[in-house]
């Protein structure tokens, strides 16, 4: 008789029962062990990820993953310092055949890192805890926001942050939008005038019945720096008849993850799940126009943190154009609508891959007449957030990035489409063009009198909400 | 609102992208979802259609020959050798010049990383000049930090296994490469991009470098073989700077996971699948469906697939189509799963036949006959799922690929024709089924 007919696992023959042994009786985090052992080392994550194909030095996300959550089981081991060269793209998630959480592995791992081995005195600490607590810096800067963009601009202030902080010189810091959207939003009257404008737009649609709600998570960067993302979401919602409201919102926690941030990110994220679950309760869904907000508050929170609401939050969390695109004829009502818009290269962002939204933005704005967009790629832009802000990895960041900059170059547009801020920070960089987001041209195919232009006169009126436009409108685009 | 296609293909690997590719030809809007990346990525990248009889005979010298003779419920068997033969023709046309074997029906002989010889259909051009049935002396090339290419052992595995031909295996570092356990995207990454490699005697391009270590091995031979790491999105240009630096003909021998040449081949399906307009949609998971009854009772009465359900990291969005193709894959892919009391299908819960005692499932031999090798569902000849009855399961779904039962594409090396003749067949009925 064979080993294998005989069960091992059974201690009583023909009982089925499966008993799972308490193997660490002592943890009181979360057990990644079924994660670990689904691995069985096919290596597929190894070859997507972007940073070992440039860098042999890091040992890829197999290793981050499986093989250091078993070596920590021994006490001898410590995380490895090469953790921080994860980037936290997260195409190793995407790749992983097995459903090995790698992601969550290597925030954990990241998280262990910097709390048990890196000094909370050592420069890099700080520097990794300013950058990843960009908000904080930006509410400031913000206050002044010409100053701010002078004193970044000057030469002196990028010596220093390279010399003393590790900041990378060869990056311009992004302008600071001399109105956020939060100071937009309350001059244009807020929720009221915004549920005002919504009935508005219900009546001329002639549509009846329940009052349609969603909750913007707008996160730093649209707030700081590019608010008219911000403002087309607003007047794009607005035409289908939702109401929008702006909760009280701090960072959507993803530069904290990638910098091993844990509790800074924790405690952001006790304040946004509190914030978005009353608006859930309200009625409303939550909107992210950044895609790593969205993976962030859908994938992040509840993997990492158990906060009450969470998995609330997580369910009623969408991506801007997907939500609009699932619970209205987005694609019907684009139809026979007109944007001139100059030829697009359309980047999708590894955290949008991650959500199922890849194809989706050249989906739904080629349905308008004028647009013309070309997906330049699956490549990875290189940036991570945070990441290529690093001295020590921006050289990375752009051997990572050059796969996209040629393809952007190849393609026909010579303007950059993505959804994700700091991919649009490394096109920009890589290639010279101005980038756009979706929202954005769809704001100009729907929304007359409106694309990009920053017109009070507009904002304060009602008038912003009559019909689409139509064919024979000309708009320009991004007329500002 | 559902987002809504004409025929949507769920799998994104090999017979999951040939239905995608083969509805697109009918003039229909096609969406291929897919949720981790395919098992394309522990490809060969060789096309196996029939390397070896289920009775065990072989190494088939034609596969179409026994063909012919598979038992009632194979997958060849379901579709015909005519199917087959179409959806080579097919393939040929997608890849182009990057894969050979297409000027006969017989199976090339293409020696594998342990010096085994491999039956198969077609290869891809970067293999091709090391064909078994080509009595040059050969040069086989390894490299210290890449240990699953052991080039002395299997040189001697070659000369043992009775190849016409000498073959030396030397072992070799590569020029650029510090670290033991650097990824096979990093070699192809430095030669992709002729990068600069310090060489302890100054600098100089990778390809260079390799090129120089290499020709002081020759011993006149006229071929040397490499892992397959020649590359990746300039894989053809990498080669031939290669030989023409030699001087000699340069090829790849397949080696296991992860694979450059199954990557690359993923790459040119995804290539022609966004020429053909077909949608791909990623990362995100079919979890279930609603479907509803016709309406009408007996022979007619079979449920439909009104949308199938993906999830969207947490919340289900509802995805339309006329007609389905499930291409999810096997065991491996995950197409089919198994818990301790039973095996399945997990987004339609289509029928499986399995013995519900666990233990009937595999053999105590380790390279015996194992049943769960053929788990799968069962199809018709139009390659629709049927039911315990024998029944239907639904009106507007096919299965292709290694979800379907009643082949071992291991034992046989029959899984890539597999997929090619059964995906070809799914999806040309769908197209062809919404164009009435």
């Amino acid at each position: 008789m064979s080993d294998a007919t005989r069960p091992t696992d059974d201690h009583v023959p023909g009982d089925d029962e499966f008993d799972p042994i308490e193997v660490f009786p002592e943890a009181d985090e979360m057990d990644l062990r079924p994660g670990a052992d689904n691995c069985y080392k096919c290596s597929t994550c190894d070859t997507n990820c972007p940073v070992a194909e440039v860098d042999d030095e890091f040992p890829g996300p197999k290793f981050q993953g499986p093989e250091q959550w078993r070596l920590k089981r021994q006490s001898d081991h410590d995380v490895d310092d090469s953790i921080m060269k994860c980037s936290n793209c997260m195409r190793c998630d995407h790749a992983c055949p097995s459903e090995v959480p790698l992601s969550q592995m290597h925030n954990s791992a990241r998280g262990e890192y910097v709390d048990e081995r890196m000094s909370k005195r050592s420069l890099e600490y700080w520097r990794n805890r300013l950058l990843s607590n960009y908000r904080l810096m930006a509410h400031l800067g913000s206050k002044v926001p010409r100053l701010t963009n002078f004193v970044m601009g000057l030469t002196l202030t990028s010596v220093f942050n390279e010399k003393v902080l590790g900041i990378t010189s060869e990056r311009e810091f992004p302008e600071f939008a001399t109105e956020t959207f939060r100071e937009w939003w309350r001059a244009r009257g807020g929720s009221d005038a915004s549920r005002e404008r919504a009935q508005a737009a219900r009546e001329e649609r002639g549509e009846s019945g329940a009052e349609k709600r969603v909750a913007y998570f707008h996160g730093c960067y649209s707030n700081y720096n590019t608010p008219e993302v911000g403002k087309a979401l607003v007047r794009v919602y607005e035409h289908f008849g939702y109401e929008v409201v702006v909760p009280e919102q701090r960072c959507s926690g993803t530069p904290m993850f990638a910098n091993g941030m844990l509790d800074d990110a924790r405690r952001a994220a006790d304040t946004n799940v509190s914030e978005l679950a009353a608006a859930i309760e309200d009625g409303a869904d939550v909107i992210a126009s950044c895609t790593s907000c969205s993976m962030s508050l859908r994938q992040e929170y509840p993997e990492l943190f158990d906060i009450d609401g969470v998995d609330d939050v997580s369910s009623n969390t969408w991506e801007g154009l997907e939500y609009l695109r699932v619970h209205e004829d987005l694609e019907g009502e684009l139809e026979g609508t007109r944007a001139d818009v100059p030829n697009l290269a359309y980047h999708v962002p590894c955290h949008a891959r991650n959500q199922g939204l890849d194809g989706q933005a050249i989906e739904v704005l080629t349905t308008i007449d004028g647009v013309e967009a070309q997906d330049v790629g699956e490549s990875c832009s290189g940036i991570s957030g945070t990441y290529g802000w690093k001295e020590e990895h921006y050289e990375t960041s752009m051997q990572i990035g050059e796969e996209m900059f040629e393809h952007m170059e190849r393609a026909d547009g010579d303007t950059g489409l993505t959804e994700c801020p700091t991919c649009a920070m490394q096109m920009e960089h890589g290639t010279g063009y101005e980038i756009k987001h979706p929202l954005e041209v769809l704001e100009a195919a729907l929304v007359p009198n409106s694309p990009g232009t920053e017109r009070a006169a507009t904002d304060g009126g009602i008038d912003e909400t009559v019909g689409p436009n139509r064919e024979g409108q000309d708009e320009p685009f991004g007329a500002n | 609102m559902a987002i809504t296609d004409d025929v949507l293909v769920i799998g994104g690997g090999l017979a999951g992208a040939t239905a995608a590719l083969a509805a697109a030809e009918r003039g229909v809007q096609v969406r291929l979802l897919t949720y981790k990346q395919s098992t394309l990525r522990h490809a060969s990248g060789l096309i196996d259609v029939l390397g070896y009889a289920p009775s065990g005979k072989g190494p088939l010298a034609d596969p179409f020959d026994t063909l012919e003779t598979l038992p009632e419920g194979h997958p060849y068997e379901r579709v015909g050798s005519d199917a087959v033969r179409e959806a080579l023709l097919f393939f040929d046309a997608i890849v182009g010049d990057a894969y050979a074997g297409e000027h006969t029906d017989a199976n090339a002989l293409v020696p594998t990383s342990s010096g085994a010889i491999k039956p198969t259909a077609r290869y891809p051009a970067g293999v091709a000049p090391g064909l078994a049935s080509d009595p040059r002396e050969t040069l086989l090339v390894g490299f210290e930090t890449l240990p699953e290419f052991d080039a002395p052992l299997a040189a001697a595995h070659l000369e043992e296994t009775g190849a016409p031909f000498e073959a030396r295996g030397v072992t070799l570092s590569f020029p650029g490469i510090r670290r033991d356990d650097a990824k096979v995207t990093r070699y192809a990454h430095l030669l992709d991009r002729d990068e600069t490699v310090d060489v302890g005697r100054g600098e100089t391009s990778a390809r260079a470098a390799l090129a120089a270590i290499v020709r002081d091995q020759l011993e006149g031979e006229s071929r040397v073989g490499f892992p397959p790491i020649l590359g990746d999105d300039n894989h053809a240009t990498v080669r031939r700077d290669l030989e023409e630096r030699l001087g000699v003909d340069v090829f790849e021998v397949p080696s296991g996971p992860p694979s450059l040449p199954g990557m690359r081949l993923e790459d040119r399906l995804y290539d022609a699948l966004d020429d053909t307009g077909v949608r791909v949609t990623t990362g995100v998971p079919v979890v279930d469906y609603e479907g509803a009854d016709n309406g009408r009772s007996g022979a007619s009465s079979t449920k439909r697939i009104e949308h199938v359900l993906v999830d969207r990291k947490g919340r289900d969005v509802p995805y339309r189509a006329d007609e389905y193709v499930l291409a999810t894959g096997g065991l491996v892919g995950k197409g089919v799963r198994s818990e301790r009391e039973r095996v399945f299908e997990p987004i339609f819960d289509c029928h499986v036949e399995a013995s519900p005692d666990r233990y009937d499932w595999f053999d105590g031999d380790a390279f015996g006959d194992h049943p769960f090798a053929r788990f799968g569902v069962t199809v018709d000849r139009e390659l629709r799922p049927l039911d315990t009855e024998g029944d239907l399961e639904f009106a507007n779904l096919r299965a292709a690929g290694a979800v379907l039962s009643g082949y071992d594409f291991a034992a046989e090396k029959s899984g890539s024709g597999v997929s090619l003749a059964t995906g070809f067949v799914a999806g040309d009925r769908a197209g062809s089924e919404v164009r009435g």
